[in-house]
């Protein structure tokens, strides 16, 4: 078993042309350590933009700190990150953000369309209020992820999947060219789901990237388009026909039982058309 | 009594001004309170209210005959102190803030009234009105000190109402703040500092024992009323200067009510008060919700049983008798009775010598029940992937609920199994007007 990471440079799957321009995001060798232990050891990625992207590992592989590691929330032992050839400061603008949906509490006293209108709030600037322009581009924002009658809900009375498409639509209203998810797609129901994905796949036809999460292989062939296989170390990136074969994901989950369960489903299905 | 009377007639402007002192100051505790509350940091404001006194002791000592704003000053020093250790403590070891905000609490208010009884067996000292500190004493003060108290207090809802929107995210949710590049540190830091002002500002009225009550009480109580961020620090101000003003004028009255205690239990009065009687989220109007829903469901459940009743035979308003609908469902003789009786006064049940029997608006009701409990349960069954979504409705509002095409689909399905009421029969057995 090699040490390096694979990286296989590949024509893409959407048949959308190679260009010449910046990748979405690059990480520069990039280590991350809590309590003095490493959690990403030395991390080297490119991810294309255009892009429907899941980083995808066993728990405790990295997988939240890489995303929060290149949104500069965590402070990284070594290093850099590069955004659309920027740096992070630079890029702020670009770059919108769903964190995972436990990292907050729902009995906050504020509305959807409350929470919505945060992710204007980048634009708005400081001591200043938001405009009706970014009240109506938050409540477009929620009617896009299909939410548009529950904008005065206080967000405790929504369902986990109805809290889950606020926050999309959050990162929606953020009108950003990068979108950053973490588990989006985590305990949410079947129409979320659709939402969810329906959303992502708009969001690739307006030339935008998303970076996500994922935990679900069985899905993982059907909703993205290329993966960063991760485990502390990045086992293998590139478009997810050429990198989820069953030899990478043993090399990322190490084998266990259920997980060659699901790889053999995983690869069953990869043979087929993706679904919806 | 009479002193209170003598308050209102404003033939004593100090106590006036006291009174709309600490008012101000209540407003603004309220206000930086609710943050605390709502971020879980409720027994911060408890700390630093605690390691304020040692500051106090050190200011006397250093500086003797000073004042009342050397005095605020050293509790602001050794407050901010306090919350520094507490987040020392927290970040660099392995000790939980809960445990780490005891440790320093009691340290620190053990270090304070060591120097305090330092300072009382020093003649001088103990005219110092140090002590005033610990149970509070408002009635006393000045109109400078009160001043300082109070602009401190308008200082802290200056900056939370320019900075509302910023608070909100950091509050709400600190990691997406971060991403947007705010500088949630400073932010962060800019709270915690205001939360240390009107901790010390409010000490001489409240004390230093009681403080963190006048931080978490208003807020608390005020979440009760509404569920928008803005209303909610109004509240919490109103109800914090309500609490004030009120325990303030009491003990200015009374001689043997102290200060601080008595706007603690004047806070906590507004509290139960909201835990009890608030609109949607208090406690009786919980109850009164469950309980209408118990009925609700009940009256249901009985009208479906006796429909389900006559099914078979297609005669819906057959004799059903208390026994049968015992079998059906798991009711007490004595909760069907009394829901019979409750169904007989819209004229749906027409109880006979020993048995009842559906009306024909009895039986118009009951088939509109049983449609929309059977539609619902297919859903359940059949639409589980999206059925989490409506979940929490009532189930005979169905029709309101559930999208149309979905709705069309289930009655249609329902209906060719036979197991949906037929609008035909109903109609015809609606025939006359109830008896």
């Amino acid at each position: 078993m090699t040490q390096t990471p694979t990286i296989i440079e590949s024509p893409h799957p959407t048949g959308l042309p190679a260009d010449a321009s910046p990748p979405a995001v690059h990480v520069h060798d990039v280590t991350v350590a809590y309590h003095r232990r490493p959690v990403l050891w030395d991390v080297d990625l490119e991810l294309p933009a255009n892009r429907l992207i899941a980083i995808v590992g066993p728990n405790g592989a990295g997988k939240s700190t890489l995303l929060k590691a290149i949104l500069g929330l965590v402070p990284l032992a070594s290093g850099r990150v590069t955004i659309l050839g920027r740096s992070l400061h630079e890029a702020r603008s670009l770059i919108g953000y769903v964190p995972q949906r436990e990292s907050v509490d729902w009995d906050f006293p504020v509305s959807a369309l409350d929470v919505v209108l945060m992710g204007r709030y980048g634009r708005v600037g400081w001591l200043r209020r938001p405009q009706p322009a970014d009240r109506d581009a938050a409540r477009e924002s929620l009617n896009q992820v299909g939410m548009g009658e529950f904008a005065d809900r206080q967000i405790s009375q929504l369902s986990g999947g109805q809290q889950q498409r606020v926050f999309l639509a959050r990162a929606l209203a953020q009108d950003a060219a990068i979108y950053f998810m973490d588990e989006p797609f985590a305990g949410v129901d079947a129409a979320t789901e659709r939402a969810i994905i329906e959303v992502l796949r708009r969001l690739r036809s307006g030339g935008k990237t998303v970076i996500a999460v994922h935990h679900d292989l069985q899905t993982l062939t059907d909703y993205f388009d290329h993966a960063a296989m991760l485990n502390m170390r990045v086992v293998a990136a590139g478009p997810v026909r050429e990198v989820v074969t069953p030899e990478n994901l043993h090399r990322t989950y190490g084998g266990r039982l259920t997980i060659l369960e699901e790889t053999a489903e995983a690869m069953r299905r990869s043979g087929q058309p993706g679904r919806g | 009594m009479e002193d209170l009377l003598r308050l209102l007639r404003l033939q004593d402007v100090n106590t006036w001004i006291v009174l709309i002192g600490t008012g101000l100051l209540g407003f603004s505790s309220g206000i930086i309170g609710s943050f605390a509350v709502l971020r879980r940091r409720a027994l911060v404001g408890d700390a630093v209210a605690h390691a304020a006194l040692p500051g106090i002791c050190v200011a006397y000592l250093l500086f003797r005959d000073a004042g009342f704003p050397v005095f605020m000053l050293g509790a602001l020093v050794s407050g901010v102190f306090g919350v520094l250790c507490v987040s020392f403590v927290r970040s660099q070891t392995r000790i939980k803030e809960d445990a780490a905000i005891g440790l320093m609490l009691s340290v620190l208010f053990g270090l304070g009234m060591v120097l305090l009884r330092r300072i009382q067996n020093d003649p001088a000292g103990s005219r110092a009105g140090l002590k005033t500190f610990i149970y509070g004493k408002a009635a006393g003060m000045t109109w400078p000190d009160v001043a300082l108290i109070a602009s401190a207090g308008v200082l802290v809802v200056i900056v939370v109402v320019a900075l509302f929107r910023e608070f909100q995210v950091l509050s709400f949710d600190r990691e997406f703040a971060a991403a947007l590049g705010w500088p949630v540190f400073r932010l962060d830091v800019l709270m915690m500092f205001l939360l240390c002002v009107c901790t010390v500002a409010g000490l001489p009225a409240v004390g230093v024992v009681l403080m963190a009550a006048l931080l978490i009480i208003p807020g608390a109580a005020a979440r009760f009323w509404t569920d928008h961020l803005g209303w909610m620090l109004i509240l919490a101000g109103g109800f914090g200067m309500l609490s004030c003003a009120m325990g303030t004028a009491l003990s200015a009255n009374v001689a043997s009510l102290p200060a601080g205690p008595t706007i603690v239990l004047v806070a906590a009065g507004v509290f139960v008060l909201s835990m009890l009687l608030a609109p949607r989220r208090g406690l009786l109007a919980e109850g009164l919700r469950r309980w209408g829903m118990r009925r609700r469901y009940a009256m249901q459940n009985l009208l479906r049983a006796m429909w389900e009743a006559g099914e078979a035979s297609g005669d819906f308003s057959t004799r059903v008798t208390l026994g049968d609908l015992l079998q059906v469902r798991s009711w007490s003789a004595g909760a069907l009775t009394r829901h019979l009786r409750r169904a007989a006064a819209p004229r749906w049940v027409r109880p006979e010598a020993d048995a009842y029997r559906l009306t024909p608006a009895g039986v118009e009701e009951a088939a509109k029940t049983a449609r929309a409990h059977r539609l619902w349960e297919a859903f359940l069954l059949e639409e589980a992937a999206i059925a989490p979504e409506y979940a929490h409705r009532y189930a005979d509002q169905i029709e309101h609920v559930l999208p149309p095409d979905v709705l069309n689909r289930l009655e249609v399905r329902l209906r060719a199994q036979g197991r949906i009421p037929d609008p035909d029969s109903t109609d015809r057995l609606k025939g006359g007007t109830p008896a």
